[in-house]
């Protein structure tokens, strides 16, 4: 095992960020993607537009939001829209290039739930629902996801197909009607993955440093599969991680108040 | 016109028992005052409406005035899960809340639907997603021109809506501003509305594209400083995300929930929200 100077997660973060142009406009999920989307802003990428379904376009945010509405993404935005025209004019009319979002549960062909684990009538566990996501996923040009994973997360058959991936694979996207690309990049705390062209299954094609292809497969439920050339992450560069670990330190400030709970 | 009265008085003449009502505010401006004030007066048996339930739904489900809910994303942002709507839903208590669940996407076209005095809302979505299994009033639209099957969700059409604003003048026309969520939508969509503000100003100084809502739209105009936290007021106070994070613990145990609940809200009065973000003006 090679020793590391940096934590998976941040692997994670700075690996998904890479992903962004400079070019694109990302409708950005809450969480993970939140973060890494503005490392790409205040890294690589600095005239991305970001937007969350609040309806801030083109926010440039100092700390991370807590939620997707905080008031810091209205006042660096470079406008505010009300949340119909949002999802009409904006997602719905084509001018999203990237969803970025995030995932309770996910299968080999992208599809995600964060709706119910167990049945939706009876839930074992009420999650909180689609959200945007449901339209994002087949709204956006194409679908980066980005989660730690866990073989509770990363399961061979999910509960509810809150958003549609690729469903069965192959082309099923095509067959419903659906014009977008769908889930083309998954970048967990282990690896990078892409959709294999033709059957659309997530295939890994970079192990972030130190990670074995062993460790992918015991954090994942179903038979992971490998490109047939699998390269190393590029570990983080130091302004990656500078400027990562800065946003971070300048979240947890912002956030933090006289009565925290002792539950975040 | 709009009728100037305290929040006991508003909610007292509009909103009953077994009413359809949104309390609506996308993470800005969340009305908790006036959900409070409804907690307090006992109304129950209601159907309420709102893209993001979040702290104050879960107060009011785990409260027991809830029949039925009509949502699309049901979490504490940022944070977690609504305990008490969890509580209701997976173990029925204090009863089994029944629940419409849709996308932000098909909410946000239903309140416009409902604003423009349309019976239903069409868009592309869903598509692919299973909550049109689940949900029966989501149904689709062949497009008479192009030949494309679009979705189709009921119009909205609230009862009664309460929203949170900056400000009114002393006509009752009201300034939103910053994030404007669906309020507007939600405010001319339904039968009665019912808007707090910050203040009651002489006039708005509103920019000529600003979100205004003459006062002949809405039915009453209640001055509650503070009336949105933990939510926030755009150039007021900011989100007390502190609470958001605390909130987590309290709903997690019916009892604390129950106590913190006879402390904060039904032994409480609107004017204790004053109070309440007095600490947070200076940060915004």
């Amino acid at each position: 095992m090679i020793e590391t100077d940096f934590t998976p997660t941040e692997m994670m973060t700075i690996a998904a960020a890479r992903a962004l142009k400079n070019t694109d406009v990302c409708f950005v999920g809450i969480g993970a993607p939140s973060a890494a989307c503005n490392i790409a802003r205040l890294t690589h990428a600095p005239d991305v537009t970001l937007i969350y379904e609040s309806g801030t376009i083109g926010t440039a945010p100092s700390v991370l939001p807590l939620s997707i509405g905080d008031g810091e993404l209205c006042d660096t935005a470079v406008t505010t829209v009300s949340v119909p025209e949002m999802f009409r004019y904006w997602l719905q009319g084509g001018r999203v290039t990237v969803g970025f979002l995030g995932a309770a549960q996910i299968d080999r062909f992208g599809n995600i739930n964060t709706t119910v684990i167990g049945e939706y009538d009876h839930p074992k566990t009420r999650l909180p629902g689609g959200g945007g996501a449901p339209e994002i996923a087949s709204s956006c040009g194409e679908i980066f996801i980005t989660l730690k994973q866990s073989k509770r997360a990363m399961v061979e058959k999910i509960d509810f197909f809150t958003s549609f991936g690729h469903g069965e694979g192959g082309d099923h996207r095509a067959r419903l009607g659906i014009t977008t690309k769908g889930p083309t990049l998954m970048v967990t705390d282990l690896a990078v993955w892409r959709t294999d062209p033709v059957t659309h299954e997530f295939t890994v094609v970079l192990l972030h440093p130190g990670v074995t292809r062993e460790m992918v497969q015991a954090e994942c439920g179903w038979t992971v599969r490998f490109a047939d050339e699998v390269d190393e992450t590029p570990p983080p560069t130091e302004l990656e991680l500078t400027t990562l670990r800065d946003l971070n330190a300048r979240t947890k400030a912002a956030h933090s108040g006289a009565h925290t709970g002792d539950a975040a | 016109m709009a009728h100037f009265m305290t929040l006991p008085e508003a909610v007292a003449q509009n909103l009953n028992s077994g009413d359809t009502a949104a309390f609506e505010g996308f993470t800005h401006l969340i009305p908790h005052a006036s959900a409070h004030e409804a907690l307090r007066q006992g109304i129950k048996d209601l159907t309420l409406v709102r893209m993001t339930p979040d702290l104050i739904y879960d107060q009011m489900i785990g409260m027991g005035a809830v029949r039925k809910l009509i949502f699309s994303y049901a979490g504490n942002p940022g944070v977690g899960l609504l305990r008490r709507l969890r509580d209701s839903v997976e173990n029925g208590w204090p009863h089994k809340i029944e629940i419409e669940e849709h996308s932000h996407a098909a909410m946000a076209n239903a309140y416009e639907a409902g604003a423009a005095g349309l019976p239903f809302a069409m868009l592309r979505g869903y598509k692919g997603a299973e909550l049109a299994r689940v949900n029966p009033n989501i149904k689709s639209v062949t497009c008479p021109f192009t030949g494309e099957e679009l979705a189709a969700v009921p119009a909205i059409r609230p009862d009664v809506t309460f929203i949170h604003a900056q400000k009114a003048d002393r006509k009752g026309n009201v300034l939103v501003e910053g994030i404007v969520g669906v309020q507007k939508e939600a405010v001319l969509a339904a039968k009665r509305s019912v808007v707090t503000v910050e203040e009651i100003v002489d006039d708005l100084s509103a920019h000529p594209n600003a979100c205004v809502l003459p006062g002949w739209t809405v039915t009453v105009i209640c001055e509650v400083p503070g009336g949105a936290h933990p939510s926030y007021a755009h150039g007021y106070y900011p989100r007390d995300n502190a609470s958001y994070i605390a909130w987590d613990r309290i709903a997690a145990d019916r009892d604390t929930f129950l106590a913190w609940m006879k402390e904060n809200v039904l032994d409480a009065t609107p004017e204790v929200f004053d109070d309440r973000v007095s600490h947070l003006r200076s940060r915004s």
